[in-house]
């Protein structure tokens, strides 16, 4: 497996040729949205020979108006809770029609995996059908307007956190999945896209169902200068707030990016994440404290299951 | 020839999808079709239904899944009741809005609370703004008629929308008659391979239901309703075929019975329209001028084939098995505003709502209600608007 | 063998959308800042290219990175993303 450092001054083939084709510019997304940045990575796996199954998020918009598309590969615009659902059928149909070589990817955003596609991406899992379900994962409703979702980090603004704060932790969506006992569950971030190309192509070659939790910044949800989407992405990783790995065979694989920080000592301090973000302005030292313990466990959990 | 076997109503529904040659069923247990999948489910596991079966884990998904194998190529099919319909409304519109081919027999149940298995037309009646072709059968070979009949209908490039075919739970799902079951040789023939306006099956790149602006959303939307207008032609022609093929021709969006001469008219939908004839038979024998119109189809709504019987009536009675509750029965408001087209000068028209959660109503209920309808007429009255008929 | 499935098509309107590019129009008119290039910096690292969220930056063999400004949204990711500072947002006229 190739896990790479993105700052490497070498391009990594087939980074980024593979990326020119399907993703076609002038999409509807905000500036700096790290939607169709992971995008260009599932087009580098898997070309036009994929069917993506959107529901109702951020997504609908993002390919723009009728009659255009801004992908150049196939997608099912679906009902908000049925991302899984639709996904399964598509796949059962090719399956029964012979057609091998088009990958069905659920692509949701976290409100429609997370909250209302629970039941229904439970329901895929444990019938365990051969797609590729992604949750990207930008911590609120942010196509309605920035609400919380159980998806939404502990102490997050948002427009139905508005002074407080959101009081809860984040739902762990992929542990959720790890105890469906699929084949495969990964966490990716769109600041590491060659960790996500690797993570796809190992989900491409197993058969059954595969989920993969994208973390995607949100400028404009998150409140932060769009040319920070990258970066906002890394600090993520960098103070240990959000871990990469790999889930399969029974164990947690850590992946590369994240390797160093599970001495706490290398981690950057979780301010530093949290100071680029308007979302956090109110943060108190204790809410901090409170994320740092919960990052603490998180890294234990991973700690034992590795 | 084919062969008479005897089947319940549910089973009747899986011969047919199976007659069809289903590619894809996603479904949810819930009574009373369940005794549908399972049928379904025994059909696959033994080998003689070559199709997938996603056990799926909501009526939600069932039709999402349904609808994503259709959309990939697959003849798809599904079933459900009640709370099963009403909890998949999402997709039924998602279905019909795509343009997407697919059938879904819809066994009748009431909807609660109170909890209450028996048939109604509840659940069906409220599907009918959704888009999807609406048949209603009156016993278990129609069940099987019909149900073969949706995915002929449904795929015929003037109509290309799904199809749902009602039946009455126990008293159709569950009861047993004797079916005719055709040769398969034939059905293949006449059914042919699957057609679809587009598939999304990764050949070429194709994105369905992306955002579209007002003007364009509208414009889809009214071809819907062209389709509607083209499948009562489509219904019809099917309904020739069929007959020539099979023996079994019933008559198209509507079944007459004792029309010929008929003053009065009864209109009913379901299984319990076999009362109602029943009812007008011993009538006729008492010299009473009456017969009956069974709605087949009441999506799209039959009005010129109903205008063409009753434009010379003195009366016409509407038994609905549903209501539409401040408003009145809906077969009979739709009946109501579409005769209004046609003239200034209606026939005296009547709406009895009856049969709701189940109360059985026999054909001597018909009898009486029929019987005073007419006499109110013939003495120079006016039968109420409408009437809740209710017994104990 | 694939199963085929017979397409009949009629012509009608009906919610299917094809790749287009500039779904949204000319992109470029978004921007409010605008990204420049410094060849002399740039080392051909390509970061600029595979994070690009609109697909606009195509870095060539021997000129680097050529960025397609009808479309660039100016947010300004590449930028950021750039280990050599070769690319800087200047304040779009």
């Amino acid at each position: 497996m190739t896990t790479s450092n993105p700052q490497s001054p070498k391009p990594r083939p087939p980074l980024p040729y593979n990326m020119r084709e399907v993703v076609l510019p002038g999409d509807a997304a905000c500036p700096g949205c790290p939607i169709p940045m992971a995008w260009k990575v599932l087009s580098a796996v898997f070309g036009e020979k994929m069917i993506l199954v959107i529901p109702a998020c951020c997504s609908s918009v993002v390919v723009g108006a009728y009659p255009g598309n801004s992908l150049k590969a196939s997608v099912v615009h679906v009902a908000f809770a049925s991302a899984a659902a639709v996904a399964s059928g598509i796949a059962e149909a090719l399956r029964k029609r012979g057609i091998t070589d088009v990958q069905v990817i659920a692509w949701a955003g976290d409100g429609g995996t997370a909250d209302i596609g629970m039941a229904s991406l439970s329901g895929a899992a444990e019938r365990n059908h051969d797609i590729i379900y992604i949750m990207y994962d930008n911590e609120a409703y942010m196509n309605t307007g920035i609400q919380r979702s159980s998806s939404t980090p502990y102490g997050a603004w948002t427009t139905t956190t508005p002074i407080i704060g959101k009081t809860e932790h984040k739902k762990d969506v992929a542990k959720i999945m790890i105890a469906h006992g699929v084949p495969y569950v990964a966490t990716a971030s769109v600041a590491y896209p060659h960790d996500l190309y690797a993570k796809l192509q190992r989900a491409k070659k197993i058969r059954g169902f595969k989920f993969i939790h994208i973390h995607a910044p949100c400028p404009v949800g998150w409140r932060f200068d769009p040319k920070y989407t990258v970066r906002i992405g890394k600090l993520a990783v960098e103070t240990g707030l959000w871990i990469l790995y790999e889930y399969y065979d029974g164990k947690i694989h850590l992946s590369g990016p994240s390797r160093p920080y599970i001495d706490p000592k290398k981690r950057k301090p979780i301010i530093e994440y949290l100071k680029l973000q308007g979302r956090f302005k109110k943060i108190t030292e204790d809410k901090i404290k409170e994320i740092e313990k919960y990052v603490e466990q998180h890294w234990e959990w991973i700690k034992r299951h590795m | 020839m084919g062969k008479l076997v005897a089947l319940t109503g549910n089973y009747a529904v899986a011969y047919a999808a199976k007659y069809a040659r289903v590619d894809v069923i996603a479904a949810y247990p819930i009574t009373p079709q369940t005794s549908i999948v399972e049928k379904l489910a025994e059909l696959i596991e033994s080998g003689e239904l070559d199709a997938i079966m996603i056990r799926v884990e909501s009526e939600h998904s069932a039709l999402a899944a349904t609808f994503g194998a259709a959309v990939a190529g697959a003849r798809a099919f599904t079933a459900t009741s009640s709370q099963g319909l009403l909890y998949m409304h999402e997709f039924v519109h998602w279905t019909s809005r795509a343009r997407i081919p697919a059938v879904m027999a819809i066994v009748t149940r009431a909807l609660a609370p109170p909890w209450n298995i028996w048939p109604d037309h509840s659940d069906f009646m409220d599907q009918r703004d959704a888009g999807w072709i609406m048949g209603f059968a009156m016993d278990n070979q129609e069940v099987f008629d019909l149900t073969l009949q949706a995915f002929k209908i449904s795929e015929d490039p003037r109509v290309y929308l799904p199809v749902m075919i009602g039946l009455e739970g126990f008293i159709l799902g569950h009861t047993t008659m004797l079916v005719e079951l055709p040769e398969q040789e034939v059905v293949d023939q006449w059914l042919g391979p699957r057609k679809q306006e587009y598939v999304i099956d990764g050949k070429e790149p194709l994105a369905l239901g992306n955002l579209a602006w007002p003007e364009d959303t509208e414009e889809m939307f009214m071809e819907i309703q062209k389709a509607m207008d083209n499948a009562k032609k489509v219904i019809k022609e099917v309904d020739e075929e069929y007959g020539k093929l099979f023996g079994r021709k019933y008559g198209g969006l509507i079944q007459c019975i004792n029309c010929e001469d008929a003053k009065y008219f009864a209109v009913s939908m379901g299984a319990w329209s076999g009362d109602l004839i029943e009812a007008v038979n011993k009538l006729r024998e008492e010299g009473y001028p009456i017969g009956v119109i069974r709605i087949r189809f009441c999506r799209p709504f039959p009005y010129e084939d109903i205008w063409e019987k009753v434009k010379n009536s003195k009366g016409v009675i509407v038994f609905d098995r549903s209501i539409s509750f401040g408003a009145w029965g809906p077969l009979f408001t739709d009946l109501l505003t579409g005769l209004y087209h046609y003239t200034n000068n209606l026939p005296i028209m009547s709406n009895v709502v009856a049969g709701i959660g189940g109360v059985n109503i026999t054909y001597n209920d018909f009898a009486k209600l029929l019987t005073s309808f007419i006499e109110t007429i013939e003495k120079g009255d006016k039968p109420p608007v409408f009437t809740w008929y209710h017994k104990r | 063998m694939v199963k085929e499935v017979q397409i009949v098509k009629t012509g009608i309107k009906i919610p299917l959308a094809k790749p287009k590019i500039g779904v949204a129009g000319k992109t470029g008119f978004w921007r409010i800042t605008k990204p420049v290039i410094d060849y002399d910096k740039c080392v051909k690292c390509f970061l600029c290219e595979i994070y690009c969220p609109v697909n606009v930056i195509r870095v060539e063999p021997d000129q680097g990175p050529v960025i397609d400004y009808d479309y660039c949204k100016g947010c300004g990711v590449c930028v950021d993303v750039c280990p050599t500072s070769a690319l800087k947002l200047v304040q779009e006229e």
